[in-house]
């Protein structure tokens, strides 16, 4: 692989860019690989990264349905933060916000990580006792966040409104290294690495069969036929019910759809992310200038990747109502994906009834933050066959044993 | 944008007049029954691509529980019917398995 340089810039542009590349290949499947991931998402892209880099496993395919990145991934609004609750969270979202810092030197791709400040507005006196409590957790847990004021909150970002008639700002959760990145060049930049270790990353291949033998993982039955495997990992997000099923057990997961929508661009007026979760809504700015605006889920089981009009408006009146200068702005485009909801609104990453086979879902509304961490505890799985300290609460048995991981308020508004 | 026939009152209700409630027909278990069973009955809930099964409460209507036959993966509702039943009723397997041949049934 070519690595990516001012130079290598500088030196195509005298050639009129003939020498790039391809970022990766698009090989046909292996009769058998020492490890299989299911599903080319940002989560799956990572966990085979990590096998690579970790662990020196380099006999990986990545067996995606459609086109790499085109699910949640390529779908989210990108904030990227990690003010939970529990330690647990707290530990893993943190490692991934802490790899996010300096993800693009790792992968030689630039990520665009903008780590711009996160702030989530307390507007009832529930939320600023709930936030106080999260911000004494995460200093005890060494995740930098702070209680602000609402005048902190509104130098901060002047075009908030903080003294809204139905619910004025009292306060608010800061983290100033929460940010965002670029979606889909988290996807591109870990699928590339991938394909320079020699993974084979085959898209337009769905796994629609996992054959076993004895307890024991053995092969998939796939679009593209059947390819064997010593491991299997399934990384599908809001599709794996279904995959679930295909190797025989069933997850306490269900799916729904999560709309996002972003309005034409303007120029720069608000350089943080703010979530106002009492109203629900939340926003940002795109370095193209649209406002990127997300709010809530479905409240039923679909598989459709639009989610129901209402809910738009509602969004939109919340955040009108925060931010009273977009009144007037126009929605450019909408659109869903399906996320994959636990009891508990933490995800799964754990063994499966089957030997040799992992699961890792349940990221919900909020698991683009979580890319790096969770295929960082994924790969660590897959590799020792147990999980390691970040991965180890997160096991799918925890729902029958009560060992609940409650991050429902931390996950607050769907993002 | 789903629309259902509240089967008590009549309406064609637009979603933003009903509540979803999730899966149908489950069967409670409460103290004195296995983890497993808890487990299953509270989390491990039917969440199939394809025909479902669910509550809905006509809240802004008649406010009545009532039980819907839809498909998740095209948002087709095949029925409406009273919440006064253990199983869907025998006319909607029929609309069902009249749209959906390869359905595997109710279970
Ligand atoms: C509108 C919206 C906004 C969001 N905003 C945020 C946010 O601001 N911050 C945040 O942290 N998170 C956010 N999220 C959540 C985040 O997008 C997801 O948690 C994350 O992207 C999940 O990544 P993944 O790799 O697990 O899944 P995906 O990116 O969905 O990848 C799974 C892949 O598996 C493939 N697949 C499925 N079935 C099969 C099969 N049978 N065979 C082969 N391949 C298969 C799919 O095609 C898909 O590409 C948001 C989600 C949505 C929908
Ligand atoms: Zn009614």
């Amino acid at each position: 692989m070519r690595r990516y340089s001012v130079f290598a810039i500088a030196r195509e542009a005298l050639r009129y860019h003939t020498g790039w590349e391809r970022a990766w290949k698009s090989p046909a499947p292996k009769a058998a690989y020492d490890a299989i991931i299911v599903g080319a998402g940002g989560h799956g892209l990572a966990t085979a990264y990590y096998l690579g880099k970790n662990y020196g496993i380099t006999n990986v395919a990545i067996l995606e349905k459609g086109w790499l990145g085109g699910g949640n991934t390529g779908r989210n609004t990108t904030i990227i933060r990690s003010n939970y609750l529990q330690d647990s969270s707290a530990a893993i979202y943190e490692k991934s916000r802490s790899l996010y810092e300096t993800l693009s030197q790792d992968l030689n791709y630039n990520v665009m990580f903008s780590p711009r400040g996160v702030m989530m507005l307390a507007q009832t006196h529930h939320e600023v006792r709930g936030y106080m409590r999260t911000a004494h957790a995460n200093a005890l847990q060494g995740v930098q966040t702070e209680f602000i004021t609402p005048q902190r909150v509104k130098e901060l970002c002047p075009i908030l409104n903080i003294e809204g008639p139905r619910y004025p700002v009292l306060g608010a959760l800061w983290q100033a290294r929460g940010g965002t990145g670029r979606h889909d060049a988290v996807a591109w930049g870990y699928a590339r690495a991938c394909s320079d270790m020699g993974m084979d990353i085959i898209q337009q291949c769905e796994v629609t069969g996992v054959r076993s033998e004895g307890g024991k993982v053995v092969g998939v039955e796939t679009t593209k036929g059947y390819i064997g495997t010593k491991k299997l990992g399934i990384v599908v997000a809001g599709h794996s019910g279904q995959v679930a099923e295909m190797a025989g057990f069933r997850l306490p997961v269900e799916a729904v759809a999560l709309q996002a929508l972003v309005s034409e661009p303007i120029k720069p007026c608000m350089d943080i992310v703010v979530m106002a979760n009492t109203v629900h809504g939340y926003m940002s700015q795109s370095d193209k200038g649209e406002m990127v605006i997300g709010g809530g889920t479905d409240g039923f089981n679909n598989y459709t990747q639009r989610g129901s009009f209402h809910h738009i408006e509602e969004t939109l009146r919340a955040l009108i109502e925060t931010f009273p200068i977009i009144s007037r702005l126009k929605m450019l485009r909408q659109w869903g994906g399906i996320v994959d909801m636990t009891g508990d609104r933490s995800p799964i990453i754990s063994k499966t009834p089957l030997g040799n086979c992992f699961i890792n879902c349940g990221w919900g509304t909020g698991g683009f933050k979580a890319i790096p961490g969770s295929g960082w505890a994924m790969a660590e799985l897959m590799a020792k066959g147990e999980p390691g300290p970040l991965a180890a609460e997160f096991d799918m048995w925890r729902f029958k044993e009560g060992r609940f991981i409650d991050e429902s308020v931390a996950a607050g508004v769907a993002h | 944008m789903l629309l259902l026939e509240c089967p008590y009152c009549g309406v064609k209700a637009e979603e933003t007049e009903l509540s979803p409630g999730y899966e149908a027909h489950l069967k409670r278990y409460g103290p004195g029954s296995t983890d497993e069973e808890f487990e299953a009955y509270m989390f491990a809930r039917k969440n199939p691509k394809g025909v479902h099964f669910e509550r809905w409460r006509h809240t802004y209507g008649c406010g009545k529980w009532f039980l819907a036959a839809r498909c998740t993966a095209t948002l087709e509702v095949f029925g409406t019917y009273p919440a006064q039943v253990g199983e869907p009723p025998a006319e909607i397997i029929e609309k069902i398995k009249a749209r959906r041949p390869d359905w595997k049934g109710y279970k």
